[in-house]
């Protein structure tokens, strides 16, 4: 086509580029709003009429403050009135020098116990120990959460999450 | 606590938005086409536009109507490969040459057949129940190019193709997705079994040998189609295929070690005793030497034109209808990459590579978010199916793998492609639907009873 000039031509041609391009990132930046995960607003707080329509989106209702444990207490064996404050990290129950609370109890294995924080809950697990662990006089098999003033035998010493 | 639980939202309109720009790329390539050639905006090119349009935004209401929450960045997608791909079909149609208008038929026919997909099939949970039959169905349409009196012969070195009546149809391109479907069944059921069995050797832990058994059936398939019908892209496309649905089910790496070693040991064999595919490596490996690139059949000129073409392109492109993809046998096939290369550049032929990755992942979307083992592997599956061919092919072109006979999706003149990849979009579109709508928690409809024992 001799009537439309060369520079018409080579601007389409760099438009065409522009716009295959321009799609492209559209689509990305649609992609963004997708991926956000967990931020309520990004994905659309529901509106008085989506609740209607499906109530499991309905806000839940606010959960009574539980009391969080927050120092373990010895109440029982050789270092009975001993207490640590519980930080936001796992703490290592045994003989072992490396254990956060080293217990000076014939009766514990090296690397007994593991209590860990998960949520906002407190979780005993035994780590293969000899003599085993006990939660409320149950052995454990699993981990499991562990409730204030709940007592955790390990040996001859007992253990309690307290407030 | 983080509230996990959000609205779903459908984002149709968003997916509008998107159409318009995508169908903006089909039809201002065909514009500048138009513009290039010496028959410029005659009545093929509103005509073309006009039922593109039509036909985009048909599908585009079906979604609203009926897959209300399905991705919304896939349609724009393959609206924008698609129309793109009609627009570079067209450009290398020689005078009296129809392939760009037959395409156009084919575009309609497979957009209808996939509207149909989406409105017939409401749960894509459906499709499990016919595991086995669909693996009946992949043999048959296998077998189908063998059959005298069907065949449409030896077209091009490989008998993949069957005459029906006017037309000729490629049944393996149907068959990749009844093949997923059967693996995806399969292995929904089976993958407990496969994984809990097995020795450790090392660091692997090996499968028993009886469950190896669907592995080797899938390899002894893949060579079939390599020795009967001499299609070598196929039969790696089928046998990757089963090979990622298998990883995906068991996330077992010994599983792609066994695989990678069974596709090297049968394309070492199949070099030996099958000159197409030892022509296919040499045309590969000394792809620059005279009597290679002059031989014929199973010479490299074709690809040694395509890499002279995207070089001639550069970074920009000599700009659509200004190159001389004419040089280049089957420019708007299997050279269809090559054609975009020359004329829209590497910044074309990126865009076009990050199309296709968006939509793989997109794919991979829909099966993270599919709540049923079945339909993730399905999605895995058949977005897997699509990057590989993109892979196969584009790797193909570019010299990086030898070159194979598969077609690049959506681009690539040939119905039946069309027609499978479109019902694959289709089917992907049904999974993100279940995937990102509210939780469905009702059965699967018309499921069948449960067998009671009385006694």
């Amino acid at each position: 086509m001799s009537d439309i000039s060369e520079l018409t031509i080579t601007a389409l041609r760099f438009g065409f580029l522009l716009l295959l391009w321009v799609l492209i990132f559209s689509i990305v930046s649609t992609m963004r709003r997708d991926l956000v995960i967990g931020r309520k607003a990004a994905m659309g707080t529901p509106t008085a009429r989506e609740v209607r329509k499906h109530p499991e989106l309905a806000p839940a209702p606010p959960q009574p403050v539980k009391q969080q444990a927050h120092q373990l207490v010895v109440v029982e064996g050789p270092l009975k009135g001993t207490t640590l404050p519980l930080a936001a990290s796992p703490i290592l129950l045994g003989r072992a020098q490396e254990a956060t609370l080293v217990l000076e109890d014939d009766y514990a294995s090296g690397r007994h116990a593991r209590l860990f924080p998960q949520g906002s809950r407190w979780f005993i697990e035994d780590l293969g120990s000899t003599n085993g662990t006990y939660l409320a006089d149950q052995q454990l098999t699993r981990a499991l959460p562990v409730e204030l003033g709940v007592p955790v035998r390990i040996g001859k010493t007992v253990i309690e999450l307290r407030p | 606590m983080i509230l996990a639980i959000t609205t779903p939202k459908p984002r149709r309109n968003v997916e509008l938005i998107l159409l318009v720009l995508a169908l903006a790329v089909g039809i201002g390539a065909s514009a500048m086409v138009g513009l290039n050639s010496t028959a410029a905006f005659d009545s093929d090119f509103w005509f073309q536009s006009s039922l593109l349009i039509v036909a985009a935004f048909a599908f585009h209401m079906i979604l609203r109507f009926r897959a209300k929450y399905a991705d919304p960045i896939m349609l724009p997608i393959v609206v924008a490969l698609n129309g793109l791909g009609l627009a570079l079909i067209h450009r290398m149609d020689q005078p009296g040459e129809d392939t760009g208008n037959n395409q156009l038929r084919w575009t309609l026919l497979a957009m209808a057949v996939s509207i149909v997909v989406i409105w017939f099939l409401k749960d894509h949970r459906l499709l499990r129940r016919f595991t086995f039959i669909s693996l009946a169905a992949s043999a048959v349409l296998l077998v189908l190019p063998l059959v005298p009196g069907i065949s449409a012969g030896e077209v091009l070195g490989a008998s993949v193709w069957i005459r029906l009546g006017p037309m000729t149809f490629q049944p393996g391109e149907i068959a990749k997705i009844t093949l997923a479907i059967f693996f995806a069944g399969y292995l929904s059921s089976n993958r407990d079994l496969i994984l809990l069995a097995g020795r450790k050797i090392g660091p692997v832990q090996l499968p028993r040998f009886k469950d190896l058994g669907p592995m080797i059936t899938a390899w002894l398939v893949s060579i079939g189609i390599l020795v009967f019908q001499r299609d070598l892209g196929t039969s790696v496309l089928f046998f990757g295929l089963f090979i990622v649905i298998i990883y995906v089910a068991t996330s077992r790496i010994s599983w792609v070690v066994i695989g990678i070693a069974l596709i090297l040991g049968g394309g070492f064999l199949a070099s030996k005793f099958f000159s197409h595919v030892a022509f296919r490596l040499d045309s590969w490996w000394n792809a620059f030497t005279p009597e290679v690139f002059d031989r014929s059949p199973g010479g490299s000129g074709q690809i040694v034109q395509g890499l002279f073409g995207m070089a001639d392109g550069g970074l920009v492109g000599t700009g659509l209808g200004q190159g001389r993809p004419d040089l280049v046998p089957f420019a708007n096939s299997d050279m269809i990459v090559a054609l975009i290369g020359e004329e829209l550049g590497l910044i074309g032929l990126f865009a076009v590579v990050m199309l296709y990755m968006l939509l793989f992942t997109r794919g991979f979307r829909a099966a993270l978010g599919a709540r049923d083992a079945f339909g993730k592997l399905l999605a895995c599956g058949l977005s897997f199916a699509i990057a590989l061919q993109c892979f196969v092919v584009i790797g193909g072109v570019t010299r990086l793998i030898p070159l194979t006979g598969l077609t690049t999706p959506f681009l690539a003149a040939g119905g039946s492609s069309l027609l499978a990849n479109w019902i694959i979009v289709g089917l992907l579109l049904m999974i993100s639907n279940t995937a990102r709508g509210p939780v469905d928690t009702t059965p699967i409809t018309h499921a069948p009873t449960e067998a009671v024992q009385t006694s």
